[in-house]
């Protein structure tokens, strides 16, 4: 990132970081938790620890950091290398992400900017127009049905954690990361052991990935309908009969449709199934238990925006709620093609000028890479 | 508090109970070696015999006496020890661990319906620390306490999303049950053997410890090692050809990175008869279904590093860096 476009948005957040102390809280067990942050073009420093709230708003102040981390896992030394920092559980996580789910709405607000150039486009194309180069970089942009489809892995997420995994409602907490997508953490005892290997198997479990029509009670042959899934049945198996007959009455004809299909067919379906309602996390990041995970309260340097607990899911707007950096004008030279809503205001698209915005506005677009500070 | 009968501790000798209950008839090792007790001596040496062979340990608990059979345990682990095998010692481990696992899932299932589950559900809990409850006709037990054990499984049945999962709770069968805990059985009596200090031994069992060093011996065939493997692939093999017991995640390695080698079955066979609970059948059948020539005709893969580090099974050498499986092993190295 070039100079003058990281002084702005380091001032920004600075700024941010002064005012809002009320926001930024360090997790529970501070003192067993690894910190790390990233400063403006600038490696990760990490092993760090901060014991308390002071300490992680003194830590803002004198770094202003474009990024801060702090470990899912507990450590009886956090600061130490991390063969000797001896490991003694970590919190579960998920990572949902709106680039994840593959959704149609991605190609009208995702902007491809030449390498080489810089010119944007907002269609893919195999060549710059301009200067004939091949390499592009992609920006989304902020997008409401994005938003509303991660909020359904989310609630997905939440049902499977309550009822097959007998986790609490109080000990999940949704988050929105402050970019695209959502961090679930669940601090239940019971899972806080669980090494690398338990959890990947865990967020199989939790994506439906591996799922044999056997567990569904279809056999290569010499099928009954007597063990497959029925309607009222908990877990997976439940899921997956009120999938497959939809309803009560439909249960006699799908079971022989089922039946005389075969393994096979009844195999695709599963796959089918898996797509629709397994939950569509990033496995590497649950599967991580020596990860630095973005800390709440704290802002995301992809975006500018806050990583912030969502009270109630279905109404949180995180382009409103989470876009807390200063209102006061900024001249910046923008080039964003799309026009985007923040704080339920319209920008753009921009070709190119010189415009004055509200400096959420402004550092929102150099995040994405879509202007530059003059 | 829970009564446990002599018939009990004939199943379960390795239970701390089978010592108490000996140290209360009063019985000790110097009587052990009057020539009334040779039988005894006779019935432990061939109980070690049996174990090495690969075969497990059979008993009448209704018509023989119960006594006998626990005090042919006791004398065969003073044997072992006296002959110092480690070979045996493991054989006999594991021998013994399929037998109580034999009678665990017996009590188990015979129990269920009188309910009269005390006994192997304490088993199972005092030992491993596992909490098994019943829930109608299954054996619930909590989702993070199957997961410590069911990631040693390659098989996908064992995959949590392949079980019944409610409430936090995963439900099993009997026989389900005692198979998740197989290893750590196998484990736990490894260590009271192990645990056990035999300082003089009676005249009379000298002859037997004697036949044990030389039984030890016919155990101990070296295989060809290759420079070529990864550390992890060359401590299976070696393992194996101590005679000690490589846990079902080394073998599978083993036999998965064979067969992406070019080795065929037939080849890989004959590394496997040493461990202690050698089947050709059994080895074969495995063997293919691995390779894919039998069962769903999937052909396994060789674990990842990543894998093996988590099941305790990597050795990595600086050759290893830059690889993420043991299969690149000397293809991928860093350059000079």
């Amino acid at each position: 990132m070039n100079e003058k476009n990281a002084l702005l948005i380091e001032s920004a957040f600075k700024e941010y970081y002064f005012n809002r102390f009320d926001l930024i809280h360090v997790p529970q067990k501070a003192t067993q938790r690894e910190f790390g942050y990233q400063k403006f073009n600038s490696g990760m420093t990490r092993h760090l620890v901060v014991k308390n709230d002071k300490e992680l708003h003194l830590m803002l102040m004198k770094e202003v950091p474009s990024d801060v981390y702090c470990s899912n896992a507990y450590y009886s030394f956090p600061n130490l290398p991390m063969s000797e920092k001896d490991w003694k559980g970590a919190d579960l996580i998920f990572d949902i992400d709106a680039k994840d789910l593959a959704l149609p709405c991605r190609k009208d607000h995702t902007i491809f900017k030449c390498s080489s150039c810089g010119i944007s486009a907002t269609e893919f194309q195999s060549q710059c127009t301009k200067c004939g180069s091949g390499k592009f970089e992609t920006a989304s942009v902020a997008c409401k049905n994005c938003m509303l489809e991660s909020k359904k892995e989310v609630t997905k997420l939440v049902d499977i954690l309550t009822t097959d995994l007998n986790v609490q409602k109080e000990q999940i907490e949704t988050y929105f990361s402050g970019n695209e997508g959502f961090h679930v953490r669940v601090t239940n005892t019971d899972y806080e052991p669980l090494g690398s290997q338990e959890r990947a198997d865990l967020v199989d479990y939790i994506m439906f990935n591996g799922a044999i029509p056997e567990s569904f009670g279809i056999k290569r042959q010499d099928n009954s309908k007597s063990l497959l899934p029925t309607f009222d049945e908990k877990g997976w198996r439940g899921r997956v009969a009120r999938k497959l007959f939809s309803s009560k009455s439909k249960v006699p004809k799908v079971t022989r449709e089922i039946i005389a299909s075969g393994y096979s067919a009844f195999q695709v379906q599963l796959e089918e199934i898996k797509k629709t309602m397994g939950v569509r996390v990033d496995p590497k990041v649950t599967m991580d238990i020596h990860r630095i995970f973005r800390l709440e309260g704290s802002i995301n340097s992809k975006s500018g925006l806050v990583k912030l607990q969502c009270g109630d899911l279905d109404s949180f707007d995180p382009f409103l709620e989470a876009c807390l950096l200063g209102n006061d004008d900024v001249q910046i030279m923008a080039d964003c093609p799309l026009q985007i809503r923040l704080k339920n205001k319209k920008f753009g698209p921009y070709k190119n000028e010189i415009v004055s915005l509200p400096k959420y506005a402004a550092v929102y677009m150099l995040c994405k890479g879509l202007g530059n500070a003059i | 508090m829970l009564k446990i009968g002599v018939k009990d501790l004939a199943k379960y000798p390795f239970l701390t109970e089978a010592g108490e209950y000996l140290r209360n008839t009063g019985l000790s090792l110097e009587q052990l070696g009057h020539p009334d007790w040779q039988p005894i001596v006779e019935k432990a040496y061939g109980r070690i015999v049996v174990a090495s062979s690969g075969q497990i340990y059979g008993s009448d608990l209704e018509s023989l006496d119960n006594d006998s059979e626990l005090l042919s345990f006791i004398v065969a682990i003073i044997l072992l020890k006296s002959a110092g095998m480690t070979t045996l010692i493991r054989r006999f481990s594991l021998a013994e661990s399929r037998r109580a696992e034999r009678y665990l899932q017996q009590d188990l299932w015979v129990s269920r319906d009188k309910k009269n589950l005390e006994l192997p559900l304490k088993i199972i809990q005092d030992l491993f620390a596992v909490n098994v409850s019943i829930d109608n006709e299954d054996f619930v037990i909590k989702v993070p306490d199957y997961l410590h054990r069911a990631i040693h499984f390659h098989e996908k049945e064992w995959k949590l999303v392949n079980r019944r999962v409610t409430n936090g709770l995963v439900y099993l069968s009997a026989h389900e049950t005692v198979r998740l805990i197989r290893a750590e059985l196998g484990e736990y009596i490894n260590s009271r053997i192990q645990s056990v200090n035999v300082d003089s031994i009676p005249s009379s069992f000298r002859q037997r410890v004697d036949d044990l060093v030389s039984l030890a011996k016919k155990f101990s065939d070296t295989t060809y090692v290759s420079s070529e493997y990864p550390p992890c692939v060359k401590h299976g093999i070696e393992v194996l050809e101590k005679g000690e017991n490589l846990p079902h995640s080394g073998r599978f390695l083993l036999a998965t990175y064979l067969l992406s080698k070019g080795q065929t079955v037939d080849q890989i066979a004959p590394l496997f008869k040493n461990a202690p609970d050698y089947n050709e059948r059994t080895t074969k059948y495995q063997l293919d279904h691995i390779s894919g020539s039998s069962g769903g005709g999937t052909k396994y893969q060789c674990p990842s590093c990543e894998k093996l580090r988590s099941e305790s099974l990597c050795f990595a050498i600086p050759d290893c860096d830059g690889i993420i499986n043991p299969v690149q092993f000397g293809k991928k190295r860093k350059n000079p």
